[in-house]
Order: C-alpha cells, then sequence, then structure tokens
C-alpha cells in the first residue's frame, strides 16, 4: 500500500539575505560575493501511512517547523522527494499544487495571526473548499459544508458570521482545524498546534484532533517540542537536531527504550509532575551550534556527553535498531562505549 | 558557601531560616485595573506567606492574575491599574503605602525580578557589564575593582565562561539560554532576600530549561533567598516548589505544599490543570479536559468564578463565592472540595 506521505531525502536550504556590500568580502586581493546558506533540513526521510500519527520533536532550530513548511510546499525544497500517495510534489508549481492541496492540510501555531482578521468565520472555512469547486450549485453546498464543519469542531451556527477577534485562542485554533478539514484532506500538517495554549484548552484541542483523526481516517504530521503531547498523540516519532533525524520509532521505543543520546537528553530535561525517573538522566553542556557552520561528523558530537574519535571524522546515518526503530549514532555499533 | 554540581532536590533540612517569621506577607491584596470597558479584578483577595528560603509556585492559566500579583509586590502597577486593598508585608513592612523613592531602594537590593523575556528584559544598548555594574552602583558602596571582581564572580557561577571578556560583550552576542543566565545574574547580584521569577524558562527550551532551573535552584539555596516562581507550567513548579498557590480569576482557589497539593488536589480547578497535562505513565486514549474557557474578568459569574467549568458544581456555587478554608498547610476555596476518596 502507497503511504500517506513519503519524505525522501529531504533537504532545505535557505540563503541568507543581505545586500551585495554586506557579502563582499576580500580574499587575496580578489573581490567574491559569498554566498550564506543556512542549512535547515539535511536529508530527512520518513513515512506516513494512512491514518498515522507521526510526530517530529525537537528544540527551536532544529528544522522541525522547515520539515512541515516544506512538506506542506510553503516552500520549494533544495532536494529530495516528497510523495503523496505515491506522487512527488517536490517540484511542483502554484497550479500543480491546487489539486494536492485538497489532500494535504496544514494548522497552524498561533491562532492569532493564522486567520484573516477581516474575514468573517464562514468565508475563512470555506476558502479552500471554494478554491476547488466552481459553479453557484456547489457554492450553496459549501455553505452547508461549512456550518457542518463548524459543528463537528464544536462551534455552533452563530459563530459563522463573527469575526476572528471575537474568538478566545482555543475557539480560533477550532477554527483553524474546521478550515483544514473543509476540502477533506487525508493528510494534515500541524505546527505546534497547541503551543500557544492553556493547559485545559490544549487537552479540549488534543482530544478534538484525536476524535477528527478517528471519524476521518486523517493522518497527522505533529510538529511539537512538548514531548508529553507527543507521547500522547503520536503513534510514532521521530527526533530532530541540527536539521538532521537522529532517532525514529514507535512510540513506545522512543519514551521507554530511547537509543540516541540526545533523545535520552531531551526526555530526562523534560519536567514531570511524576517524581520518579526510571532512565539515568543526560545532562548536556552548552547549547545548539550555528546551522551556518555544521559540525564534522556527527552534529550532535559537540554536546554529546559520550562522544568519540569516530564522531568527529563520520556523519552516523540511520540505521535500524530492531522493533521499528533507527538510530543514527555509532554507539549503535559499539555498544559498550555507552555508559550512560 | 559551595556549590554542589549535581542535581538535588533541596531538602528542608538544609535550609535552616526555613522555619519563623515569613519574609514577605501578601494579605487581601485587590489589584484592579479601571478600563473603558470596567473594571478588570486582575487580583482580588490574594493571600499568601513565604519564609526565608522558601520557594513558592504562583500557578493559574493567563488571566488568572499570577502576573499582577508579582508586580503589585514590586510596586510596578501603573494607571489604570491601582492596588485597591491589602497588605503587601516584607520584614513587616507595608510596601503597598511607600513612595516610588522608597520601593526604589527595595527594588533589586531586597526583592529582585526575572523576567520572561531576557532579550527584552537587557538594555540591548549597553553592555552586559555596564548593567551588571549600574545594580552593584546603585546597591552596594563596593568600588569600580570590587564591583567589577563581583561581577566575574557572579557571571561564573551562573555558568558564564570567560567572564571577564564577557563584560564587555552586548546582549545580542548572548544565546537565549545565556541571556536568561545574565538576568538570573544580575537578579542574584544584591544578594536579594526574595526573587520574583516571572515564567523565566518559558521562552527556552527544554534542554536549556534544565540548565537554567537548576541554576536558579543552586543560586537561592546557596544565598538562601526566597522565591515566587511565576508559571502556567506545572510540572516545573513541581520540581522547584515547596509549596504552590493556584489562582483562578484573580482568587486564590488552592494552596498547600507542593507534593500534597498534586496528589490530592481538593479544587476540582487544581484536579482540572493536572489531569489536562498527559502522564506518559498512565496514557488514555482521551485527555481529562477542563470544558470551556476562562470567563471575561469583567463579567464574572455570580458565586464562583470556576463554576460554568466544574464538574462538581451545584445551585450552592451560583449563590456564594466560596471562601477560603484554611485546613493546617492546606487551603482550598470550593464549596465542595474533592477528598481522598474521589477517584481520578
Amino acid at each position: 500500500m502507497t503511504a500517506m506521505l513519503e519524505v525522501e531525502n529531504l533537504t532545505q536550504e535557505f540563503r541568507l539575505g543581505g545586500s551585495l556590500l554586506e557579502r563582499m568580502r576580500f580574499d587575496k586581493g580578489r573581490l567574491s560575493f559569498p554566498d550564506k546558506r543556512v542549512k535547515a533540513v539535511n536529508g530527512v526521510s520518513f513515512r506516513i501511512a494512512r491514518g498515522e500519527v507521526m510526530a517530529l520533536v525537537g528544540e527551536s532550530g532544529c528544522g522541525k517547523s522547515t520539515v512541515a513548511k516544506t512538506i506542506a510546499r510553503i516552500y520549494r525544497p533544495t532536494g529530495g522527494k516528497i510523495r503523496i500517495e505515491g506522487e512527488d510534489i517536490a517540484g511542483y508549481g502554484v497550479r500543480e499544487l491546487l489539486p494536492v492541496r485538497s489532500r494535504m492540510q496544514m494548522i497552524f501555531q498561533d491562532p492569532y495571526a493564522s486567520l484573516n482578521p477581516r474575514q468573517r468565520v464562514r468565508d475563512i472555512v470555506a476558502e479552500p473548499l471554494l478554491e476547488q469547486t466552481t459553479g453557484t450549485a456547489a457554492r450553496r453546498e459549501v455553505a452547508e459544508r461549512t456550518l457542518a464543519l463548524l459543528a463537528k469542531v464544536g462551534l455552533n451556527t452563530e459563530h459563522a458570521g463573527r469575526y476572528p477577534h471575537q474568538f478566545s485562542g482555543g475557539q480560533r485554533q477550532r477554527i483553524g482545524i474546521a478550515r483544514a478539514l473543509s476540502v477533506n484532506p487525508g493528510l494534515i500538517i500541524a505546527d505546534e498546534p497547541v503551543s500557544a495554549l492553556d493547559v485545559s484548552i490544549q487537552a479540549q484541542i488534543l482530544n478534538l484532533m484525536m476524535d477528527l483523526r478517528d471519524e476521518f481516517g486523517l493522518a497527522y504530521l505533529f510538529i511539537s517540542h512538548d514531548l508529553s503531547v507527543v507521547h500522547h498523540i503520536a503513534d510514532r516519532v521521530g527526533v530532530m537536531y541540527l536539521g538532521f533525524l537522529v532517532e525514529t520509532g514507535p512510540r513506545e521505543h522512543i519514551f521507554s527504550a530511547p537509543r540516541h543520546p540526545y533523545t535520552r537528553a531531551l526526555l530526562s530535561a523534560a519536567p514531570s509532575i511524576e517524581k520518579t525517573r526510571s532512565r539515568p538522566e543526560i545532562e548536556l553542556k552548552g547549547e545548539v551550534p550555528s546551522a551556518l557552520d555544521l559540525p564534522s561528523g556527527c552534529c550532535f558530537r559537540t554536546r554529546c556527553p559520550l562522544a568519540f574519535e569516530r564522531c568527529r571524522l563520520e556523519r552516523p546515518t540511520l540505521k535500524p535498531v530492531g522493533g521499528g526503530a533507527e538510530v543514527a549514532c555509532h554507539l549503535t555499533d559499539e555498544p559498550d562505549r555507552d555508559r550512560a | 558557601m559551595t556549590a554542589t554540581p549535581a542535581l538535588e532536590a533541596v531538602s528542608p533540612k538544609e535550609i535552616p531560616a526555613k522555619t519563623g517569621a515569613p519574609l514577605l506577607a501578601v494579605e487581601g491584596l485587590r489589584t484592579w485595573f479601571h478600563t473603558f470597558s470596567g473594571t478588570v479584578k486582575a487580583v482580588d483577595g490574594v493571600s499568601f506567606a513565604l519564609r526565608p528560603g522558601e520557594i513558592m509556585g504562583l500557578v493559574g492559566e493567563s488571566g488568572g492574575g499570577k502576573s499582577v500579583v508579582g508586580f503589585s509586590i514590586l510596586g510596578l502597577i501603573d494607571p489604570p491599574g491601582r492596588i485597591e486593598d491589602g497588605r503587601i508585608l516584607f520584614e513587616g513592612r507595608n510596601l503597598a503605602g511607600l513612595s516610588e523613592a522608597e520601593l526604589r531602594q527595595i527594588r533589586g537590593r531586597d526583592i529582585a525580578m526575572v523576567f520572561q523575556d531576557p532579550m527584552t528584559s537587557l538594555n540591548p544598548l549597553h553592555t552586559v557589564g555596564r548593567q551588571m555594574d549600574e545594580m552593584l552602583q546603585l546597591h552596594t558602596d563596593l568600588d569600580a575593582a570590587g564591583r567589577r571582581a563581583r561581577c566575574i564572580e557572579m557571571l561564573e557561577s551562573v555558568g558564564i565562561s570567560r567572564a571577564a571578556d564577557r563584560l564587555s560583550a552586548y546582549p545580542h552576542q548572548f544565546s537565549g539560554g545565556m541571556r536568561q543566565r545574565v538576568v538570573i545574574a544580575i537578579a542574584m547580584l544584591a544578594r536579594p532576600k526574595l526573587v520574583i521569577a516571572d515564567e523565566p524558562t518559558t521562552a527556552l527550551d527544554v534542554t536549556i530549561q534544565a540548565q537554567i532551573l537548576k541554576l536558579m535552584r543552586r543560586q537561592i539555596r546557596d544565598n538562601g533567598t526566597a522565591m515566587i516562581l511565576v508559571t502556567h507550567d506545572l510540572a516545573v513548579v513541581s520540581e522547584m516548589a515547596d509549596h504552590i498557590t493556584v489562582l483562578y480569576c484573580g482568587k486564590v482557589v488552592e494552596r498547600g505544599p507542593t507534593d500534597d497539593v498534586i496528589r490530592r488536589p481538593a479544587h476540582p480547578y487544581t484536579r482540572g490543570l493536572i489531569d489536562s497535562i498527559p502522564d506518559p505513565a498512565h496514557r488514555q486514549p482521551r485527555l481529562k479536559q477542563i470544558p470551556g474557557a476562562v470567563p471575561d474578568i469583567r463579567k464574572l459569574p455570580k458565586g464562583c468564578s470556576f463554576k460554568d467549568r466544574c464538574f462538581r458544581a451545584e445551585a450552592l456555587c451560583g449563590e456564594r463565592v466560596p471562601e477560603l478554608v484554611v485546613q493546617g498547610d492546606r487551603a482550598h476555596a470550593c464549596h465542595y472540595p474533592l477528598t481522598e476518596g474521589d477517584s481520578r
């Protein structure tokens, strides 16, 4: 069966802006204008089956949101393949992308910035659908569907005529979800959908997202920095660091038997209301290096308490470690070095 | 005083000053904002006490009034806001009655503040060294060399290497985590008796958050400082605070020792907050959620502010505002508090 989404060796680089003057360099008497490039995503591959929830976790700057936006084709990828139900959309232009948008929609982090303040809720929700349809009969259908969608996400008919500023953060996120659902997509890309919300509202939105998945068989690519949220919602988890996928596997693997030192550090750093810690702590020193100037070898070696010579020389690649999990770490070859 | 490198919970034994008279006692504090669209009773009758060396978590959702409590203590409420009523007793002195000049003597020296956003709480136009020096000039008698030595010592103690060189750096040359270390260093410079930290790690990544929390805990312990930790994050509070105060719509709804409150919450709102956090140890298909949203604080319902979202609400809740009932070291404001027997 073809996967809902299959990403293969996705890379994304951004040229840093700056005028010619700012980029101008003199080197041995010669004038040059070197191009500074941020390597935001470096060869990420994964697949999401129909109805599956895959979460990407990592800290700010790890490239998780860039992966989401590149798959949603807000950005054009520098390299790699993005297959939606087998169809590679990586090189598509705006026109070719339009039909793809009915199979894939996005929910954004900030429910204040992602809704047009001058549009009524009914127009916001109907817009993606109107892009896909023509004719007056269809328009009437769209209007009916809009109201039905609002009910699905826990809003009512009288809300349809209001403007976004009349809603709370949680309600706005419901509107964003209704808009994403309008075209009946198979895949929803959710970029930190609950991190701007208070914890009690967060639970409402997570429950709603799970209900909708069960009802419509949606697949989610769920981007989050919050491990407890990811543990709750995800079937599979990918851990990103500095644009690389360093570990991926089923939820239970990542949370019960994580292999990569970064995954373990991330888990032990997360505060918890449960006092018991089953794993030894790995504490990280220092901060994430710049994506302008990636370390040689393993991207994590500058902060890794277990790094050794090979980590500097050779970049580890994802290798299967059993149970459907894959880890990019040289320690999998040399388990006796893994002391922590 | 020696710095302990290992991450340990601060046990009560280690802080001799923890018993005795309170350092800070807030009594019946009301801070209201008089806006054109009505009076916002952001803080409406809040009371708590803090002893030297204690860490208190002040918890609640946005709009609960937790930040306004912190600002009120420091006298940082500007019109249309006003402290309408109540006393803020710091070492027996009522801060609510002091003039701006008298408050300036206390701010920074006795009570310091750490804000959420380390970028906006540092002045981008001055070097880190100058901003630290300013604090010492205002609040100590040290000479220039002594101040410099103290700044270097402080920067080192918050884990900034090459501290002497870094004094001449500007805030933009530091990362977010490093900036928050600088902010903490500035707060601790004059050895304050109380630090008010308003969401100090909310803007940071989890691995950096872990570093900063550990650092704050060590600074607090080494200096015997008391802290009010204002946050929405119950997990952070449960790892840091000795006791917690839960606010909802400007009122204290529950108070008590941290572990006790988290294990046996009495107020349905506290229970709701705890249950809303996904618990990796007991994964369930659906999260327990608190229905609805925080009401408009200008149009609070009659009776208990939480009644419309509460699963235990009865007729009485719509008629009378529940009083804060104190039982030993616990307190709650609920007509029908949860007891040990109520199943989760």
